[in-house]
């Protein structure tokens, strides 16, 4: 199964939570230990490996936030 | 590796001012891939409104014109009538289009004019704090229509894809909606649609985006998005209206 | 150079044409309408654009996109058409885009009437619209004049990246005399900000918003030394029979025409009078006017409008060194014997006969 590589532009992220209502795999989720410039939990992958690239997380991402790759 | 999402080049990535949620960066990002595909940026002139997307001059990497409220589409005819080879778009809200542009757009869509504009109808005034617009629904509270929008009141909701798509000058008319992927890569489809008709010399083309407004909807942004499934679309449907030769 | 007869409206067409414009944006009204009926006629023969929009506002909001992509671009209405241009006319001061706005003017408020008037006085000179700002208005006196300061004035919009305004009352717009007819503009100033599509270079950018208060305060301050630079480069203005004048008339545009006659006739009758005609409105000949109040006694402000308009920039001008009179209503252009009474009247109130 092809394998999605996620990357995130933390800083930009308002936390508004539209790519993990919309992730298929259901992996993503707010990094609660952080805070970024904009004053939010900014998000990131829970299970990075189960990622399988779909890019809908950055299509729902109103805030140019994620950057999907595939392998 | 393949890359399945990144910024589209016709974006600068200038950090957007939006509230958390807002649709405006969606339906920019749509654009702008939709002007990356076409390969169309630098011949592109893009004119943005007076509303919450007012600075949208900053995000599109593009010649940029900012507008007086309502006034894009006919900046965009002289424009697009004096440079005839470059590529037109208005990105407009729903106060601007509907209410102090109806004028503007009723016309330019009546002259054919050659452009493409982006209306996006998130139901009301989001710039000045949630007031009605023309789009806003029967029954909807806004901070001024507080006990709800009533007919013997302010009237009907504009549907401006139904009135304008009567104008023989328009080529293409089509809504669309942002509250899904699925409704998402329909709204660029026909945002790259739009862009081709007006490269062809059809005529006038529209695409109205349904948009939140989580900020002055009261709503959470995923909460918004089924607002806008269980209210706006059965009002405001989605598809073409027209294509002009179809 | 060909000499022709040409009625002023025709003249400011077909000068704005020698001058390279090349769109026009308008909306008919009465007596500006020959203005865009001969640009219909003649804007398709030339490659040029002509655009019936659906209001004034339309109008100039199409003369702001025409003018950024650096085409020289005018409009052309009257009274009521300039009131609804404001909201355009300021946003163009403020992104400093060049066009040319012609009023000819009617009588005013409201509907008013289409005879003749200078009424818009005010609205021209003092901006017009919102904000801090002033546009050069530009006051034609003949046939030749209307063709000649609407070349100037697309010259001046360029110079200055500003809007230009070239006011004239239907009166002129109507009169039809000899005129000779200026060769074509071949050289034009570079615009490398127009908005043209950003081929081979980094986006260009119009726009009027700046929210930051040291940005606005920056934008204003550079508007402002533009200003300055209009007003001491820009003020023009014609002197009759000035020197040993004891009463100065003051009129611009058709008026001054006539005040040139009465200045004849009062002279003949002992009264040793002159004219000062201000060309530019704006900038006002501040200077002219209050050096002359230092040797003559009085003024008068001879204008086409009932409540006087310009004498306010007089009054500015002379800050009290001589009395002020005025000469004026509305609807009606006083012929010179009518004034030539007026003025009897008022030398003798000063003390000049
Ligand atoms: C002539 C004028 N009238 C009123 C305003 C105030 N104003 C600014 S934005 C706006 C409404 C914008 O609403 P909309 O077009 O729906 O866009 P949104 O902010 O919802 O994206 C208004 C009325 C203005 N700037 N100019
Ligand atoms: S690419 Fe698909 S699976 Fe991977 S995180 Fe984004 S939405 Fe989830
Ligand atoms: S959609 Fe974008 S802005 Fe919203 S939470 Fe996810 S990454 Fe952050
Ligand atoms: S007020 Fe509404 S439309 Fe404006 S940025 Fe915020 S959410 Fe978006």
């Amino acid at each position: 199964m092809a394998r999605g590589i996620v990357t995130f532009s933390s800083d930009r992220c308002k936390a508004c939570g539209l790519c993990i209502l919309f992730c298929p795999k259901q992996i993503m989720g707010f990094d609660k230990t952080s805070i970024n410039i904009l004053g939010y939990h900014p998000v990131g992958l829970i299970k990075p490996e189960d990622c399988n690239g779909c890019g809908i997380c950055a299509m729902m991402c109103p805030d140019l936030v994620i950057e999907v790759g595939r392998e | 590796m393949k890359m399945i999402a990144k910024k589209p080049e016709s974006l600068t990535g200038a950090k957007y001012h939006y509230c958390p949620g807002c649709s405006h960066g969606i339906i920019h990002r749509l654009v702008a891939e939709a002007m990356d595909e076409l390969n169309i940026r630098e011949q592109t002139i893009g004119i943005c409104p007076v509303g919450c997307s007012v600075l949208a001059y900053d995000y599109f990497n593009c010649d940029m014109l900012e507008a007086a409220h309502g006034r894009a589409p006919a900046i965009a005819t002289a424009i697009k009538r004096l440079l005839p080879d470059r590529y037109l778009f208005t990105y407009q809200g729903d106060g601007d289009l509907a209410s102090i542009g109806m004028g503007e757009i009723v016309h330019a869509s009546l002259r054919g004019e050659k452009i493409t504009t982006i209306f996006v109808n998130n139901t009301l005034y989001g710039m000045t704090g949630g007031q009605m617009a023309p789009t806003t629904l029967l029954g909807q509270v806004t901070t001024t229509s507080p006990y709800g929008r009533k007919v013997e009141w302010e009237g009907y909701p504009a549907k401006m894809c139904e009135l304008l798509s009567c104008n023989e000058g328009a080529a293409y008319i089509c809504r669309t909606a942002v509250n899904s992927p699925a409704n998402i890569i329909k709204t660029k489809k026909a945002i790259k649609k739009a862009f081709q008709i007006q490269g062809q010399g059809l005529g006038f083309t529209l695409v109205e985006v349904l948009s939140t407004c989580p900020t002055n909807w009261g709503l959470s942004p995923a909460d918004s998005l089924k607002w806008m499934e269980e209210h706006m679309i059965p009002y405001y449907p989605l598809g073409e209206f027209k294509v002009k030769g179809e | 150079m060909q000499r022709v007869l040409m009625k002023g409206n025709e003249a400011i067409a077909e000068g704005a044409i020698r001058a390279g414009c090349r769109g026009f944006f308008g909306y008919p009204i009465t007596p500006s309408s020959e203005i865009a009926e001969y640009m219909a006629r003649k804007m398709p023969t030339i490659g040029g654009v002509f655009v019936q929009a659906e209001s004034e506002l339309a109008a100039i909001n199409m003369v702001y996109g025409g003018a950024a992509t650096g085409a020289r671009v005018m409009t052309a209405s009257s009274g009521p058409g300039i009131s609804l241009k404001q909201e355009g006319i300021s946003f163009l001061a403020e992104g400093e885009l060049p066009c040319l706005i012609v009023d000819i003017c009617r009588g005013g408020p409201g509907l008013g009437g289409i005879q003749p008037s200078q009424a818009d006085y005010f609205q021209a000179t003092r901006g017009g619209g919102h904000g801090d700002y002033y546009i050069i208005v530009l006051a034609p006196s003949s046939a030749q004049e209307m063709m000649d300061l609407t070349m100037l004035g697309f010259e001046l919009a360029d110079k200055h990246r500003t809007p230009v305004m070239l006011m004239a009352e239907g009166t002129l717009g109507n009169l039809i005399e000899p005129v000779l007819v200026r060769d074509e503009v071949t050289e034009f100033v570079d615009k490398p900000w127009a908005i043209t599509g950003c081929l081979g270079r980094q986006p260009n950018i119009v726009n009027t918003l700046h929210m930051p208060v040291e940005q606005l305060q920056t934008r204003n301050q550079h508007l402002t030394e533009k200003y300055q630079a209009i007003r001491s480069q820009e003020i023009r203005s014609e002197e009759f029979l000035t020197e040993d004048a004891d009463l100065i008339l003051v009129a611009y545009g058709i008026m001054a025409r006539i005040a040139k006659k009465a200045v004849m006739n009062a002279r003949s009758l002992g009264i040793k009078t002159g004219l000062i005609r201000p060309i530019t409105l704006w900038p006002y000949p501040y200077g002219v006017v209050n050096k002359i109040a230092q040797t003559c006694k009085a003024m008068v402000s001879i204008e086409i409008s009932t409540t006087g308009q310009m004498i306010e920039d007089i009054k500015l001008a002379t800050a009290g060194k001589v009395p002020i009179h005025y000469i004026g209503e509305i609807a009606r252009t006083p012929n010179p014997e009518e004034i030539t009474q007026q003025l009897l009247v008022i030398a003798a109130k000063e003390g000049l006969i």
